[in-house]
């Protein structure tokens, strides 16, 4: 046990002002990538509707953090469930699994060669089994609600980043999704478009999905996250609401990360 | 050399190498697909026999695999395709240029699978699609579009190498003719030209066809 840090002392899993239904339990998870021990026992519980961002320095694990929740990187011990069901080794429970989690990508990865529609209607069409007729009228609404409609038949590349990632958006939501994990959605965007994309996922955070940031958007954090999270060096260091967080952080490598990136 | 145009079939010799070519690239681009999906696939035993098919067909010569075919599996082991000797050797032919271009087709899509981005398949993944729906709907479509220019290669060197079938067939396809009317009529540079004629004929068009197909179907990113 010679990698506790005295920060990481506190209660990583606070208990809100009203108590929730847990979403997402993360517990005792580990993983390495050779020898970087990237998620030192992580634990953390989210509970059904809460807002959840993590924040941190790069290289801190916050974005394998999120990753792990979909199984898109593989953890060595600890288990993570959702909505009360463990996390299904390779094959079709784990498949289905991934459809009520919905994932958008810090580059977007839109599917290059279908039309916008297409994009947002593949999954419904080929795990919820809908029609094509249904998927399609869902897509409309979805595209609309996040300012894309206009673009529906052309391709992703023929779209900004900001346009493509409410895409993205709009395709995760389309599977109706439990919880939405964001891996720094606004970071590979040019300024200007970020907003655009905060003001979707506000959005979605005020009708009570259940969402996981990992983003470097304070702003966003102190809006519409209920609890911050903190990583450094593969744990979680410090939880706490963004006022307590931003405004009276309690260990020194937050105090030092927030002193770096507010002073500006 | 009007002579030889009236005293050899050299159309039906043609004709020949054109199935030959049509057959076997049928059975090499779906054998090939095959191959490929056993080379990406994420169970490692299917790796091993999909890399291990590669190896062994594309570093093997075509010439020996064509006699193998005849003289190993049928004369010795008995294996007869059909009961008639000459269309025996002619499905024989076919089966080995398939077998042996699908090693070449197999490695052309998976340079096609190395265009698409790993972020393709993540994405494909997370919305809950299963290994199979990943590869029919989001990497495969992708990836053949990237493998257009490199399978048009391979789909040329076919049609080449149907020539070798010649060690097989005999005369009735076009190598075997030429080799035929130079031994009868001797050596002449117009039926040689003739024959090359023929192949450019076949060929061109396909590099025209497959550096046209790759701009337009292109995945713009």
């Amino acid at each position: 046990m010679d990698d506790v840090n005295p920060t990481a002392a506190v209660p990583s899993d606070r208990t809100p002002d009203t108590p929730r239904d847990p979403m997402v339990v993360i517990d005792g998870v580990n993983k390495h990538f050779g020898d970087l021990h990237v998620l030192r026992d992580i634990n953390l519980t989210v509970g059904k509707g809460e807002v959840v961002v993590v924040l941190g320095p790069s290289g801190s694990g916050k974005s394998t953090l999120c990753r792990a929740i979909n199984r898109l990187e593989t953890i060595e011990s600890g288990t993570i469930s959702i909505d009360g069901q463990a996390l299904p080794e390779e094959g079709k429970p784990l498949a289905q699994l991934r459809a009520d989690v919905g994932m958008v990508f810090q580059s977007f990865n839109l599917f290059a060669h279908k039309t916008i529609r297409d994009n947002v209607t593949l999954g419904p069409i080929k795990v919820r089994k809908k029609s094509k007729s249904d998927a399609d009228r869902q897509a409309t609404e979805l595209l609309k609600r996040v300012g894309v409609e206009a673009q529906a038949d052309k391709y992703p590349a023929q779209l900004s980043g900001g346009q493509q990632q409410r895409v993205a958006i709009a395709r995760s939501l389309a599977m109706g999704p439990k919880v939405m994990l964001f891996d720094e959605p606004t970071s590979a965007l040019d300024p200007e478009m970020v907003n655009e994309v905060l003001d979707v996922m506000v959005g979605l955070a005020k009708e009570g999905m259940t969402m996981i940031v990992v983003t470097h958007e304070m702003g966003f954090a102190r809006k519409a996250a209920d609890r911050v999270v903190f990583m450094a060096d593969g744990q979680i260091v410090e939880v706490g609401t963004p006022q307590e967080f931003f405004t009276n952080p309690r260990s020194d490598r937050a105090k030092d990360f927030l002193g770096k990136i507010l002073t500006h | 050399m009007g002579d030889i145009l009236s005293k050899y079939d050299i159309f039906g010799a043609f004709w020949v190498t054109i199935q030959l070519s049509v057959l076997s690239a049928i059975g090499a681009l779906v054998l090939g697909t095959i191959v490929a999906i056993l080379r990406v696939s994420p169970v490692r035993i299917l790796r091993l026999l999909g890399t291990s098919y590669v190896n062994v067909f594309r570093n093997t010569p075509l010439t020996l695999l064509m006699v193998f075919s005849i003289l190993g599996l049928s004369f010795i082991l008995g294996i007869n395709l059909s009961q008639d000797l000459s269309r025996n050797a002619y499905l024989w032919a076919v089966v080995v240029l398939s077998v042996y271009h699908a090693a070449f087709v197999c490695e052309a899509l998976r340079s096609g699978v190395n265009t698409v981005p790993a972020g393709q398949a993540e994405a494909a993944r997370a919305i809950g699609l299963t290994f199979g729906q990943s590869l029919r709907e989001v990497l495969l479509p992708q990836a053949f579009r990237g493998a257009v220019a490199p399978l048009g290669s391979v789909l040329i060197a076919l049609i080449k190498n149907t020539t070798v079938a010649a060690v097989i067939l005999g005369t009735s396809e076009a190598a075997g003719l030429l080799a035929k009317i130079t031994e009868n009529e001797g050596a002449s540079l117009p039926t040689f030209f003739l024959f090359a004629l023929g192949f450019v004929i076949l060929t061109l068009p396909f590099g025209i066809l497959f550096t046209h197909l790759s701009q337009r179907l292109a995945v713009k990113r």
